[in-house]
């Protein structure tokens, strides 16, 4: 029997343990720039990798805007989204999580990035998939003990990003069933 | 226990919370705004950090909580055997075996490890709020930088009392952007606010969490010519002769007696293990029963 996916299947199969054991994750590698970590346990339809859903069904529910950027936007993927989560999908200026490849999710310009009093009102970007274009970065700042490592796309963007702080976009990258992440505190120099 | 879902939250309430961990370790020392949930004990009884708790654990989870440095007290007792009972995690007594730690006024002793992560109760998370009741104006003040009249209290304190009076919830600059209140922990933890661990920040009643990543650059507030003192009791801990742990006085009789003794129970007791005797204290094992 060959496995049907549908959009009522790829959930998690025990939503509470699953959603903490990818929080926990997810909330690794954010306070922990450059780090790596596994994440597993939902599976959406193409594109979307297996960490990128997980994290969809980790952080978003219906009050949450997510935004599908280029070819995440299928109709399979909207489908899936809405039935796990109730999330309404929303344009890049509304969103609070934002998910595609780097060349779909640019420019940044469109996201939110927060108020200087409210600062966490600010999109989220889940970077998926497609790393070939990156260079190697090295990070400091918040949650690196000396320095770390980190293979980005397009790395004077996300400098631009980092002068916002405390404004700015945070973000995921997902990668089969891996996630980094790149929170706005952390400095950005170019080369390994 | 299957009365109750895992770690008694629902799950959109977890991943609200969730969100706000997110953020609040992207934007070190800002407090974020959080829709708090009434929990089955009251406002100021650790609500805060119960619901960061509930977010944080997983069922791999080995847990301890400790109240003004206490395992043992009804505060650590209760919340520990609440989330034994919703969450089914492991708890322990030693601070080296848990991997999440829930905190009432303090920084355990032993050294934390990168593994681990530690959950402060908060009951005011502003720190400017005793200086300035307005919510609308703290919020100014901390998207402003101005913090200056912060300096004026250190400075009223010196002029005043000599010092820098502030014995807890020093105020600390964090990551060289936000003045962030370490909760009511004594001066004496603060710094240890930089750290291998992951710290989060839950103030219930409030509804605001905040959060330092490992290896945040935490700096207490003071002045060049009254530089900031880690302070505590002169004294060795009367039962394990531990000089380097924060104290506890205890009044023992009405004819002038006390003693002092280590806040962190755990660290006591792992010092009288390893045969430490302190000045009252008897080798661990040989007390009277009765």
């Amino acid at each position: 029997m060959s496995v049907q996916t549908t959009q009522f299947s790829g959930g998690f199969q025990n939503a509470p343990t699953d959603a903490a054991h990818a929080f926990r994750a997810a909330m690794t590698v954010m306070a922990r720039p450059g780090e790596t970590r596994e994440l597993t346990g939902a599976q959406a339809p193409a594109p979307l990798s297996e960490a990128a859903a997980t994290l969809l069904l980790t952080l978003c529910d219906p009050e949450t805007g997510v935004h599908l950027a280029g070819g995440a936007n299928t109709a399979d993927v909207r489908q899936w989204l809405t039935f796990h989560t109730g999330a309404p999908l929303v344009s890049a200026s509304k969103a609070d999580f934002a998910i595609g490849t780097w060349a779909a999710l640019c420019p940044l310009s469109t996201y939110r990035i927060g108020t200087a009093e409210y600062p966490d009102r600010s999109a989220t970007l889940i970077v998926d998939g497609d790393t070939e274009a990156n260079s190697e970065a090295t990070l400091t700042g918040p949650g690196i003990k000396d320095a770390a490592h980190l293979s980005l796309p397009d790395i004077q963007t996300m400098q631009a990003n980092a002068q916002l702080y405390p404004l700015g976009i945070d973000f995921f990258f997902t990668n089969g069933t891996q996630v980094a992440a790149l929170p706005r505190s952390t400095q950005i120099s170019v080369g390994g | 226990m299957s009365d109750y879902n895992f770690a008694y939250l629902d799950e959109q309430t977890k991943r609200m919370i969730r969100r706000a961990i997110l953020k609040g370790l992207a934007v070190p020392g800002y407090q974020v705004p959080f829709a708090s949930r009434e929990m089955p004990m009251p406002y100021g009884w650790g609500t805060g950090g119960v619901q960061v708790s509930a977010a944080t654990l997983t069922p791999d989870d080995t847990f301890k909580v400790i109240d003004q440095g206490a395992d043992d007290t009804t505060n650590a007792v209760s919340i520990r055997k609440f989330f034994e009972n919703t969450a089914g995690v492991a708890v322990t007594e030693e601070t080296e075996k848990a991997t999440v730690i829930q905190t009432r006024h303090r920084i355990p002793e032993a050294e934390l490890n990168e593994d681990q992560i530690l959950v402060y109760q908060v009951p005011i998370p502003e720190p400017l709020r005793f200086l300035e009741p307005r919510e609308t104006e703290t919020r100014k003040m901390h998207s402003l930088e101005e913090y200056g009249l912060m300096h004026v209290k250190l400075y009223e304190d010196i002029s005043q009392h000599g010092d820098i009076a502030t014995a807890y919830a020093y105020p600390v600059m964090v990551s060289d952007r936000y003045v962030m209140d370490p909760s009511p922990i004594p001066k004496f933890d603060n710094p240890k606010l930089e750290m291998s661990a992951i710290q989060l920040f839950g103030a219930g009643r409030e509804q605001r969490i905040y959060a330092v990543p490992p290896h945040t650059k935490v700096v207490s507030l003071d002045f060049e010519d009254y530089p900031f003192e880690a302070s505590k009791a002169d004294h060795p801990c009367d039962l394990c002769a531990a000089e380097d742990s924060y104290l506890d006085e205890v009044i023992l009789d009405d004819a002038g007696n006390r003693m002092f003794v280590c806040s962190d129970t755990d660290y006591c007791r792992s010092r009288r293990a390893a045969g430490h005797v302190g000045r009252l204290g008897t080798e661990l094992g040989t007390e009277d029963a009765a």
